[in-house]
């Protein structure tokens, strides 16, 4: 009885008596589901348009952070030091293509996947040999102060680096839809994602596309990398919290930018909200550590596609 | 059939290896004169969409390789360009099954086709409009997906999205694909229409024999990887054998099957 009242009763209770907690968590939840999102558009967006799942995505986020703090280390301006790390990323998805992709090109899919494990161990690898093994703090001036916001039912407590990521997220995620929807390059790249055959056939050039398509999720992962940093600092634990993207891929679908984004809000909020109000009071806690697992499982019992996975077009 | 001027195409004695070991073209030999329309009969599996990406070059891609042989564009060996080049030199294949972007809306499918261009927008929407004038269907259905149009819609986008890389030489591959027959008719004569206003020569691959034959100035049919008939469209219309076996009509009315003749093969050397 006692246990019921904790799972149905209780958290609800407790969240219209307090809704200025509640809104605390979800921004929380939020700004971290932001974090998720912007590791999971990298992902998509090489699925989407080469079909290969780049298991290196989530050393990409760290080998770009790891250069960016590197450089700034160094005494590099923050802004030189990430038009750099741009360069550096760049030139990785050059070498990428020609070394791994293209002497690959039309081999099975796992073959390809197999290949980008293989790149996630050199680049973790190389990334310490650059740069050491230290946590680097990441400081670019992103002011991390605590605000204190009144709204009508109480006072909620945001941290300003919070918001601004959101804010860089949010910017990033426009800058990219408007260039998939109104430049010829981001056209060439869903028409990629569509049809590599009729992409060829209209002169499309695949391998220049899939340069373009490496840098672009090298570039989101610096983006992603600098804020994850920004929170925890820069070490090598980052490329497992970026494993996180994982249920939000398979909660967005692999194939959808807005799915990538969503499932990273409602995997970020969800976590947030579950182990607040149901994780620490029933299983003590650290329920953050497994939920979006779960959730990913339960997804891929009834809606493998994810939420917004490729719309299966049928004629009529 | 040998004056190498006035021919934009000319692919000869071209053999098709696909996967190493599968020999699909053994030695096929055509010609495409300048701003004709050339058509390539045959059945399922003779070697016409084989044929037709040798020449655009697509084989590559499906891990076909041209063995044999040489293709010549304007005089020039194209066998080691890319598609993508050959798209700049005015060559472009319109695949068969249509192949429009699904996803992407029939404007946004029409602009792709003007990619290797590197044109000013200005100048892309006098081609849009230029591809509306041939195709007014697609004008109304501007911003709906590829996807959801119908399969005579589809077709159109297809060429559509090949006019706007401005091309000389268009492969067309069965264009005639699961449309009704009216529709069939209707897409032939805006393919006429676009060899005549722009130009272009056409090298057509078709199973709709009589079709084909109806716009075509020339003929090859092809069968088993190999050229075993070549003519005037006009006189393939006329000739015994290909009215009995690809137009299935018979001079002596209803005939047995007891009585069934196998067609003179020629043989060919070139």
């Amino acid at each position: 009885m006692e246990t019921l009242y904790l799972i149905f009763i209780d958290p609800f209770v407790q969240m219209v008596v307090e809704p200025a907690f509640l809104v605390e968590v979800l921004i929380g939840g939020l700004t971290s589901g932001v974090m998720y999102s912007l590791v999971a558009l990298g992902f998509v967006l090489i699925f989407k348009a080469s079909g290969i799942f780049n298991f290196a995505q989530g050393i990409f986020v760290l080998f770009a952070a790891l250069n960016f703090v590197g450089l700034m280390d160094l005494g590099v301006h923050p802004i030189l030091a990430f038009v750099i790390t741009i360069g550096i990323m760049t030139a990785l998805a050059f070498v990428v293509d020609r070394l791994v992709l293209r002497p690959l090109v039309n081999q099975d899919p796992i073959i390809l996947f197999m290949a980008t494990i293989g790149i996630a161990f050199f680049l973790e690898g190389f990334g310490e040999t650059l740069w050491g093994g230290d946590v680097r703090p990441v400081r670019v001036g992103i002011p991390d102060e605590a605000l204190f916001w009144e709204a009508g039912f109480g006072e909620i407590l945001v941290q300003s680096a919070d918001l601004f990521a959101g804010v860089i997220a949010a910017f990033l995620v426009t800058t990219l839809a408007l260039f998939f929807h109104f430049t010829p390059v981001g056209r060439a790249l869903r028409a990629v994602a569509d049809d590599h055959q009729a992409a060829l056939s209209v002169g499309i050039p695949l391998n220049n596309i899939w340069v373009i398509v490496w840098a672009v999720a090298g570039f989101v992962a610096l983006a992603a990398g600098i804020m994850w940093g920004a929170k925890l600092g820069v070490q090598f634990a980052l490329s497992t919290i970026a494993l996180k993207a994982l249920p939000v891929l398979i909660l967005g679908g692999f194939t959808s930018i807005p799915g990538a984004i969503i499932g990273g809000l409602i995997v970020g909020a969800g976590e947030k909200v579950f182990e607040n109000y149901w994780g620490v009071p029933l299983l003590e806690g650290a329920t953050e550590d497994w939920f979006a697992y779960i959730v990913a499982m339960i997804f891929l019992f009834f809606r493998p596609q994810g939420l917004f996975g490729e719309k299966i077009i049928e004629r009529v | 059939m040998n004056e190498t001027v006035g021919n934009v195409l000319e692919v000869n004695n071209v053999e098709v290896i696909y996967d190493h070991v599968i020999l699909v073209l053994k030695g096929v030999s055509l010609h495409v004169p300048k701003g004709g329309i050339v058509t390539l009969l045959g059945a399922n599996g003779a070697g016409k969409t084989t044929t037709l990406k040798a020449v655009s070059n697509l084989l590559r891609a499906e891990r076909g390789e041209v063995t044999k042989g040489s293709i010549l564009y304007q005089g020039e060996q194209i066998d080691a360009l890319t598609p993508t080049d050959l798209v700049r030199k005015g060559v472009i294949q319109v695949m068969e099954g249509r192949h429009c972007f699904e996803h992407l809306t029939v404007e946004e499918n029409l602009l792709t086709g003007a990619y290797t261009r590197h044109a000013r927008r200005s100048e892309l929407n006098d081609d849009l409009d230029a591809v509306y004038g041939y195709f007014p269907a697609l004008k109304s259905r501007r911003k709906s997906l590829a996807g959801y149009i119908s399969g005579g819609e589809q077709q159109m986008c297809a060429i559509g999205r090949a006019l706007m890389s401005r091309p000389q030489m268009i492969l067309l591959d069965e264009p005639s694909m699961g449309l009704a027959p009216q529709l069939v008719e209707q897409i032939f004569e805006i393919v006429k229409r676009i060899n005549e206003e722009e130009n272009c020569s056409i090298l057509l691959a078709e199973q709709n024999t009589n079709m084909a034959l109806k716009y075509a100035h020339y003929g090859y049919i092809l069968e088993n990887g190999r050229i075993v008939m070549d003519g005037e469209a006009a006189d393939l219309r006329e000739n015994e054998d290909v009215k009995e076996f690809y137009l299935g009509i018979s001079s002596t009315g209803r005939r047995s099957y007891r009585d069934i003749k196998f067609y003179r093969r020629r043989k060919r050397w070139v």
